[in-house]
């Protein structure tokens, strides 16, 4: 404990350019905190979080043998390491800084009142100090992280982060909560500006994570629990039961041929149906058959046609434990649901994006024709709907990204195959952004000669004797309405969060951003974490983008993940709290408050597991007899922050 | 009436905030990142949960002159140590009750649950809270109590770490 007379303080004012000095007076708030209890030294500068302003701190440690330090400039959240991490390198305890929050939470949100924003400096400023002269020296945290990841979804995103940590020589569980690893890109057929066959580039990668010796697939799984923290995680994965014997199955398909249950196909969007028995597509890894036992009528025909008697009806779900250092989500999206839009759902010839992608693909429902789902007649006009459920306040309010794109590809490959189609494109903007978008959008106006209308569509209508399409919308080009008699209209629908978001959200303690995906732990530097350690989040699970960005964010969330377990190790902050035994009268009330069961009862005192222990504080507040302190936070620095911003009150 | 407004009229209340880091604290980083612009009278301490704040930390930034005290911190079903949030409802809740014993209004302590992401929400409470704050008048607490540190002792009379 130091003794109060031992106190030297050194604090620092960031400019932080003119996003502090540009609204309150610098040198002033410097000059004030010189005056302030335990304060040795007091200076302003222009970036605190720069070399020289590192330099500098670590200088004036050693001239002014300062043992705490304040910092009033950005968020902790932002350069608290930076600091603690410089104080460090002079030998100071990290733990005995405290930044002062005088940018985001002054400057930036008061910019047109200087003398309030300067007031509350001030105040901020005397909190900072009252809590730094009762911080203590805490000793760092080190706890080991597995070699191992658990990965949550086997998209191209999934797929791309599990082979590069299984390269490196790292065990990954990949847990796939569909019947095949692939995601929503074996459901397109092509991929734009390259025109790649998706499925051909993917499956390889998928045949990749089947066979790699590295990669634990759990197919068909759900995660049911975790607990842990990271480097240290315990998950519960549940195998569902397939009814299908996965070592025996061999895919040949002569179950499905005698099946009598058709039901409508999720993987096909209702255009083609399936048996009860079935299998996602004909590249499924694993290629292994599965019987959906909510429609099966338990005829047992599959039973008798499959040779090598892989069909088990009694099969029950399998849970299994694992233990991992560190876990990615790529968990992925929806498309939009436009039912009540335009007609969808209402009018046959109104379909969404991603059903047009099933009609093109060679192993869809139409055998990669685009048809009118009236007559299966192929369509002499088409137009092609931008933004539906994207950039509209009344359903989401950001731009999906991908739709202007793959709206543009599939107008060119219906020209492609039919030239003399009429396509249209009405759009409120076009999005290309990508290495080599812009270029097919030229030539998807110019060579392909679709045409690209700016303006909104108000209505669809219906010949109900043709099953005709009549939009009716504006064209901001010509100053006027437009009608267009079209026989196909396509909707280019959005990317919204899965429904289970939220489920997945709880599971593993990560929060999300305001458009319903995962929160990154910063937009800019920190695009791949999360906001709980050792959890990462990579493809649309974070926000919409396309397959190179996703594969991006893949790679790099993989490449956070490795660097915590090659490591082994990782420094865990040590705000554990503690028991006074002396103090404590065994009530019990912490225990049954301890969300963590990191406190057990020993010699009828409570004592708290420090590695167990996250640091909510929950247990201090509760102690009736104020036995329990947590480090960093005690109810003494709390009181002393309190009394220090009333001070002037 | 007149009274009243007069004893108001440029009456500015001072919010105390007590926050959790990874929700409300980060949300009000946001709502100064996208450079939202709320009424200049909150100032905030920060704690991991807000399931570390004893009631008795509310109580001083009353008796020490806040005329209003902001607890804030992750929605329900959020919360970062799974459970803190709803055991902070129930201290606020009733805290709330008492203080309304000691002849306190219960608009002075408020509860709310401001996400990482919710900038603007935050900026809307403050608008509101100020006015609220600004209708009920100053803390009646404020100047009535001899300004100096009071050391914190335990129950055993021993200064508190």
């Amino acid at each position: 404990m130091t003794n109060d007379s031992d106190l030297r303080i050194g604090v620092y004012v960031c400019h932080c350019g003119t996003n502090i000095a540009g609204v309150i007076n610098v040198k002033e708030l410097a000059e004030y905190s010189s005056k302030l209890p335990y304060v040795v030294i007091a200076k302003d500068y222009r970036f605190m979080c720069s070399d020289p302003g590192q330099e500098m701190l670590k200088n004036d440690i050693k001239e002014y043998r300062l043992n705490r330090v304040v910092v009033a400039a950005c968020s902790p959240l932002m350069h608290e390491p930076t600091f603690r991490n410089a104080i460090r390198g002079a030998g100071v305890n990290p733990y005995l800084f405290e930044q002062a929050n005088i940018r985001e939470h002054d400057t930036w949100c008061h910019m047109h009142e200087p003398e309030k924003a300067m007031q509350i400096a001030k105040d901020l400023m005397r909190s900072a100090v009252a809590k730094a002269s009762k911080m203590e020296p805490l000793e760092i945290v080190e706890v080991p992280v597995k070699r191992s990841a658990l990965i949550v979804g086997g998209g191209i995103a999934g797929i791309s982060a599990a082979l590069d940590l299984a390269d490196a020589g790292f065990e990954v569980h990949l847990v796939e909560k569909d019947t095949t690893i692939g995601g929503r890109m074996i459901q397109l057929d092509k991929t734009f500006p390259t025109m790649d066959c998706s499925a051909c580039i993917l499956t390889p990668k998928m045949t990749g994570v089947g066979r790699h010796p590295n990669i634990k697939l759990y197919a068909y799984s759900e995660v049911k629990s975790i607990e842990g923290y990271i480097g240290n995680f315990r998950a519960k994965i549940v195998r569902k039961p397939r009814y299908v014997i996965e070592s025996k199955c061999n895919g040949c398909g002569k179950c499905e041929e005698v099946c009598p249950v058709y039901v409508p196909n999720e993987f096909e969007l209702g255009l083609k149906p399936r048996r009860a028995i079935y299998i996602a597509f004909p590249q499924g890894v694993p290629n292994k058959y599965t019987i959906d036992m909510d429609k099966c009528m338990k005829c047992k025909l599959c039973v008798k046609a499959c040779e090598p008697e892989a069909i088990d009806f009694n099969q029950q779900p399998v849970e299994e434990e694992i233990e991992v250092g560190t876990i990615i989500t790529a968990t992925g999206f929806d498309p939009y649901d436009p039912t009540g839009d335009y007609g969808f759902g209402t009018y046959e010839n109104v379909v969404t994006g991603l059903q047009v992608e099933r009609m093109l693909s060679a192993f869809g429902p139409t055998g990669g024709e685009v048809v009118r789902p009236s007559d299966l007649k192929v369509p002499k006009s088409v137009v092609f709907i931008q933004c539906v459920g994207s950039r509209n306040f009344r359903k989401n309010s950001y731009c999906s990204r991908v739709c202007c794109m793959y709206a543009m590809k599939h107008a060119r490959q219906l020209k492609e195959h039919h030239p003399e189609t009429d396509a249209y494109v009405l759009y409120m903007d076009v999005r290309a952004f990508g290495k080599g978008y812009e270029e097919f959008y030229e030539r998807a106006q110019r060579e392909y000669g679709i045409n690209y209308v700016r303006g909104r569509a108000a209505e669809v209508l219906e010949d109900p004797v043709t099953r005709n399409l009549i939009v009716r919308a504006e064209s901001t080009e010509l100053g006027r309405p437009i009608e267009l008699d079209v026989d196909l209209v396509v909707l280019s629908v959005g990317l919204v969060p899965r429904k289970d978001v939220e489920e997945v959200q709880h599971l593993l303690k990560i929060s999300r951003s305001a458009d319903g995906f995962y929160l990154e732990a910063h937009p800019k530097l920190r695009p791949v974490d999360t906001l709980t350690d050792g959890v990462f989040v990579a493809g649309v699970a974070q926000g919409p983008k396309d397959i190179p960005d996703a594969v991006a964010q893949a790679k790099a969330a993989a490449s956070g993940a490795a660097s915590l377990m090659s490591r082994g190790k990782v420094e865990v902050e040590p705000f554990y709290s503690v028991v006074d035994a002396d103090k404590c009268s065994g009530c019990l009330s912490c225990i049954a408050m301890c969300p963590y069961g990191a406190i057990s009862i020993q010699d009828g005192k409570a004592k708290i597991n420090s590695v167990l222990c996250k640091g909510c504080g929950c247990c201090v507040a509760t102690c009736p007899s104020g036995s329990i302190t947590q480090n960093q936070f005690k109810d003494s620095q709390i009181f002393a922050q309190i009394e220090a911003l009333l001070a002037e009150r | 009436m007149k009274d009243s407004k007069e004893k108001n009229a440029g009456f500015e209340p001072y919010v105390l905030g007590l926050v959790c880091n990874w929700c409300t604290y980060a949300g009000a980083d946001m709502a100064g990142t996208s450079r939202i612009q709320y009424p200049p009278n909150l100032r905030l301490v920060r704690v991991m949960c807000t399931s570390r704040l004893d009631p008795t930390f509310v109580i001083r930034g009353l008796e020490l002159g806040a005329d209003g005290v902001l607890v804030s911190g992750c929605h329900p079903g959020d919360c970062h140590y799974v459970n803190g949030n709803y055991k902070t409802e129930r201290r606020m809740y009733l805290l709330r009750e008492l203080i309304q014993q000691a002849g306190l209004e219960p608009e002075r302590i408020r509860l709310e649950w401001i996400s990482a992401s919710e900038g603007s929400k935050l900026a809307e409470v403050m608008k509101d809270y100020v006015n609220v704050l600004k209708k009920i008048g100053p803390n009646p607490l404020r100047n009535s109590r001899e300004k100096h540190h009071v050391d914190e002792k335990d129950l055993f009379g021993k200064e508190l770490k």
